[in-house]
C-alpha cells in the first residue's frame, strides 16, 4: 500500500504541460481536438497556410523574420498574420504550415515552457527546449498526414555556451542544428538563395536586420504566398533578436526604413532582379 | 475484531485542528505585504532552494508555511490549475479569487477525509493595477479562507509578527520600506525584551509581485524573485 502510493506520486510528478494535459486533459491538445481520420481520397481541407520564415545567425545572438501573408488556395485570407513569436525569454520560433494548429501548438509550447520553469524554479536548456518542442510536432503527425502539417523553425540563445543557435523539424518532429542560417516555407527556397548571397559571419544585428527584409522580399518577388512589404498598409515583416539580453520585437520604424532602403534601392537599380 | 471507542465530531475535528495548528506554529513566518509598487512576499527561510514563495501566474503568487511537502504540492497544483485555465481560456481569466477557491476546497477534503490534515497554511496574492485591486487571501489548513487588506502574516509568531507590521503599514509604501518593515518584524523577539538583531539577507527568501512589470520590464509576468543581492541593493 505505501510502496504503491510512493509510485503513484513519483508517476505524477511531471514538470511537463503537454503531458498533464495528456493525461488530464487530452482534448485540449492541439492534436487531439476530436480530428476523425478522414475518408481516403477526400481532397485535403482548404485552410490557411502561413508561408515563408528566415532565421539567421549575427554576432552575439540569432534573429528570426517572417512575411504577413496567410493563404487559402489561391486566395490570401490574411494580410496581419504574425508567425514569429516569442516562446520564452530566451527563445522565438516561427511556424509554417496549417496556421490554425501551429498557432494552437505556439500557446501550446509557451506555456510548456513557463510551467517547467514555474514547477522546477530553473528555465529548460535550450537543448530541452527544442527537443519539446519536436515531441510536440511529432504528436501532430496524424494531422500532418492528412495534410495539415505545421513545420516549426526554433532559435534561441544558449545561456550555458553563450551563443544563438538555429533548430528546423520535418513533419516527423525530427530535430536539426543549423548553422548560419536557415529558411522554411513556400517562399524558402527564394528566401535561402538571397541568404547564401547576403549573409556574412559576424554581421552587426542592424546588417542582419536588413539582409532579413531583403530575403523575404525576394521570396515575396517569386512565390506568390509570401507577402512583401505592403506600403499601402504600412505592414512590414514581424523581426525577433534574442541575444544575451533575451528575445526583443524589431521596432516598426526600423523595419519600415529597412524596406524602404530595399525598395528604393531596387527601384532606382531598375532592373529585373 | 478490536473495538472502535466512540469520539464525538467535535472531538475528532478539535483533535485534528490542534494537530495542524501544533505543526504550523513550529515553522518560521512569512508576511505578504500589499504597497504602493505592488506586493512584497517576505519569508524567514535559510534554505536558498527550498522556497515557501512561488510563481502561480502572471498577477498571482502563492506562499505558504508549515509542512515542505504538503504546501509544495499544493503549488504545483496550483500552478497547474492556472496554467490550463489560462491555456484552455485566456490569460486573464485565471484570477486569485478562483485559485484561492480550488485551494479551499481540497485543503477542507483532506482535513475531513484524509488520515491526517495538511499541517499547512497558504497566502494567494493577486496583484492589480491600483492597490485598491490588490486581493490577499488567507487559506487554513482546515479549508477557511479568508479575504485580508493591507498585508497576510502566517507562521509560529503570527500575531507578534503581525502587530510589529500593523504598527509600521502605511499605504504608501515602496519595496524598499515593505521589505524593512518585514525584515524588522520577522526578527524572533527575545524573552528579554531587549532589542534584537535584525535578520541577516541569507536567512529571508523575498520576492515580489511588481505592479508595473509591463511598462517597468516589458513582461506581464509580475511576479519576481529577488536574490540575496537585489535585497541588499534594494535595503541600502
Amino acid at each position: 500500500m505505501q510502496e504503491s502510493t510512493a509510485n503513484q506520486v513519483a508517476a505524477n510528478a511531471t514538470s511537463s504541460f503537454t503531458e498533464h494535459l495528456q493525461r488530464d486533459r487530452p482534448e485540449l491538445l492541439p492534436y487531439n481536438r476530436g480530428h476523425q481520420a478522414t475518408v481516403p481520397g477526400t481532397p485535403p481541407l482548404q485552410v490557411p497556410h502561413a508561408t515563408t520564415i528566415v532565421a539567421m545567425s549575427y554576432a552575439g545572438g540569432v534573429l528570426m523574420a517572417g512575411d504577413r501573408r496567410a493563404t487559402m488556395g489561391n486566395v490570401i485570407a490574411s494580410r496581419h498574420i504574425e508567425k514569429v513569436f516569442p516562446a520564452d525569454r530566451y527563445s522565438v520560433l516561427g511556424i509554417a504550415g496549417t496556421a490554425g494548429i501551429a498557432i494552437d501548438l505556439t500557446r501550446l509550447f509557451q506555456v510548456e515552457l513557463e510551467h517547467y520553469e514555474k514547477i522546477e524554479g530553473t528555465l529548460l536548456s535550450l537543448e530541452g527546449k527544442a527537443n519539446r518542442l519536436g515531441a510536440m510536432i511529432r504528436g501532430n503527425l496524424p494531422l500532418a498526414m492528412q495534410g495539415l502539417a505545421v513545420v516549426p523553425l526554433f532559435a534561441g540563445f544558449d545561456t550555458s555556451a553563450g551563443v544563438g543557435r538555429l533548430f528546423s523539424y520535418d513533419v516527423t518532429g525530427g530535430r536539426y542544428e543549423e548553422h548560419e542560417h536557415h529558411t522554411v516555407g513556400s517562399g524558402s527556397v527564394f528566401a535561402r538563395g538571397a541568404l547564401k548571397k547576403l549573409w556574412r559571419p559576424n554581421l552587426s544585428e542592424a546588417e542582419a536586420v536588413s539582409i532579413a527584409v531583403e530575403a523575404l522580399y525576394d521570396a515575396a518577388d517569386d512565390d506568390s504566398a509570401t507577402g512583401g512589404p505592403d506600403t499601402v498598409r504600412q505592414l512590414w515583416p514581424v523581426i525577433y533578436t534574442v541575444d544575451r539580453a533575451g528575445a526583443r520585437r524589431v521596432a516598426e520604424n526600423v523595419l519600415a526604413a529597412a524596406a524602404g532602403n530595399i525598395i528604393e534601392a531596387r527601384t532606382n537599380a531598375g532592373r529585373e532582379a | 475484531m478490536t473495538q472502535q471507542f466512540y469520539v464525538s465530531p467535535e472531538q475528532l475535528m478539535k483533535d485534528r485542528a490542534d494537530f495542524a495548528r501544533k505543526g504550523i506554529a513550529r515553522g518560521r513566518s512569512v508576511a505578504v505585504i500589499s504597497c504602493a509598487d505592488g506586493i512584497a512576499l517576505v519569508a524567514e527561510n535559510p534554505s536558498p532552494s527550498l522556497h515557501k514563495i512561488g510563481e502561480i501566474y502572471d498577477k498571482i503568487a502563492f506562499a505558504a508555511v508549515g509542512k515542505y511537502n504538503e504546501f509544495e504540492s499544493l503549488r504545483q497544483a496550483g500552478v497547474r490549475y492556472a496554467d490550463v485555465r489560462g491555456y484552455s481560456y485566456d490569460r486573464e481569466d485565471v484570477t486569485a479569487r478562483g485559485l484561492a477557491s480550488v485551494y479551499a476546497q481540497s485543503l477542507g477534503a483532506v482535513f475531513t477525509a484524509e488520515q491526517k490534515p495538511f499541517e499547512v497554511e497558504l497566502a494567494v496574492a493577486e496583484v492589480g493595477p491600483t492597490q485598491a485591486e490588490d486581493h490577499l487571501y488567507r487559506l487554513t489548513f482546515d479549508g477557511s479562507i479568508a479575504d485580508e487588506h493591507q498585508f497576510v502574516v502566517m507562521g509560529g509568531q503570527a500575531d507578534k509578527v503581525s502587530s510589529a507590521i500593523d504598527q509600521g503599514w502605511r499605504s504608501s509604501m515602496s519595496f524598499a520600506d515593505a521589505l524593512r518593515l518585514a525584515m524588522a518584524a520577522l526578527v524572533p523577539a527575545t524573552e528579554t525584551g531587549e532589542q534584537p538583531k535584525a535578520l541577516p539577507v541569507q536567512a529571508v527568501e523575498v520576492a515580489v509581485l511588481d505592479r508595473s512589470s509591463e511598462s517597468s520590464r516589458g513582461s506581464r509576468r509580475a511576479f519576481r524573485r529577488l536574490d540575496d543581492a537585489d535585497i541588499t541593493a534594494l535595503l541600502a
